[in-house]
């Protein structure tokens, strides 16, 4: 079988029948009814949609993290009170200002 | 007094969805021949056009009015069409198992006589949308745009939006895919 004849003679078969340019009745109506129905694109409710989507994750991580905190072991627990680290640090200068207990 | 293309499509700008009628009544049979070459059934024709008209109207504020607008309305339909067959590309037929008897007494016919195998049989038109359905769909939008219809390059590139050297290498690509597909026909067939 000839390819080269055979594809020239299917596309010369194409070219010779053209689609049909036939157009369903009142089609124009139907587009403009279309139209006319598609909802309004409303800015300010793409915004609201998109951030109730946003709130669903954001309340998921929080209640994760939450847990994670609450249910986590306590590896290093702190050796001194938080107010006698705070005290040192404050009174650090102070306390290198005082004369030594040596004898001169 | 008859209002010109700009005047309707400038209305339409302005929110007279109204004017955009007499555009969609003028070019509705051009997109319609255009949709039939892509479609694989007449149900899809209709939904293909439809969309070609809806993505016209909401893209119709990128219409600058440098080209004609039936040429941008061109564009919108064969990138929708193009959409179309990437996205029944799963669907497009594999083999040639189910020839019917018109096509393969054509196909005979051409066989044993070539030259007497004629290309306005029904036959010829119906195998011809077989080997079409076969083919990718880049394939098929170019030799569809390029042997079908005639169409340069350039004109392919500007339809599509692909560059010039893209367009060459799928006109390529899309011509040994063609004789593959030919080739199938012979080995089911004559093997």
């Amino acid at each position: 079988m000839n390819l080269a004849q055979l594809e020239r003679k299917l596309i010369a078969a194409a070219r010779a029948n053209p689609p049909s340019a036939r157009v369903p009745y009142a089609f124009e109506k139907r587009i403009l009814a279309h139209l006319a129905a598609r909802p309004m694109l409303d800015r300010w409710e793409l915004w609201g949609r998109a951030l109730w989507r946003a709130a669903a994750p954001c309340i998921a991580i929080t209640v994760l993290l939450g847990a994670w905190s609450f249910f986590a072991p306590q590896h290093n627990t702190p050796t001194t009170d938080l107010s006698q680290q705070l005290e040192q640090t404050l009174l650090a200068a102070v306390d290198q200002d005082q004369p030594s207990d040596s004898v001169e | 007094m008859e209002r010109t293309e700009a005047e309707m499509i400038a209305a339409v700008l302005k929110g007279d969805t109204a004017s955009f009628e007499p555009l969609v009544e003028k070019y509705s049979p051009r997109i319609f021949a255009t949709a039939r070459r892509y479609a694989r059934h007449e149900s899809e024709v209709e939904d293909i056009v439809q969309q070609v008209w809806l993505k016209a109207f909401e893209k119709l504020s990128s219409f600058r009015g440098e080209a004609p607008f039936e040429h941008w309305l061109m564009r919108v339909a064969v990138r929708t069409c193009y959409d179309s067959l990437r996205a029944h590309q799963r669907n497009r037929e594999k083999t040639f198992s189910e020839l019917t008897e018109p096509e393969e007494d054509w196909l005979d016919r051409f066989v044993s006589q070539p030259d007497a195998a004629d290309e306005n049989a029904q036959a010829a038109r119906l195998l011809v949308e077989r080997v079409l359905g076969q083919l990718s769909p880049p394939a098929r939008l170019i030799i569809t745009l390029q042997e079908i219809e005639d169409r340069s390059v350039k004109e392919i590139a500007q339809l599509t939006g692909w560059s010039v050297p893209l367009v060459k290498v799928r006109a390529f690509r899309a011509r040994a895919e063609m004789r593959k597909v030919l080739s199938k026909i012979g080995k089911e067939k004559y093997l």
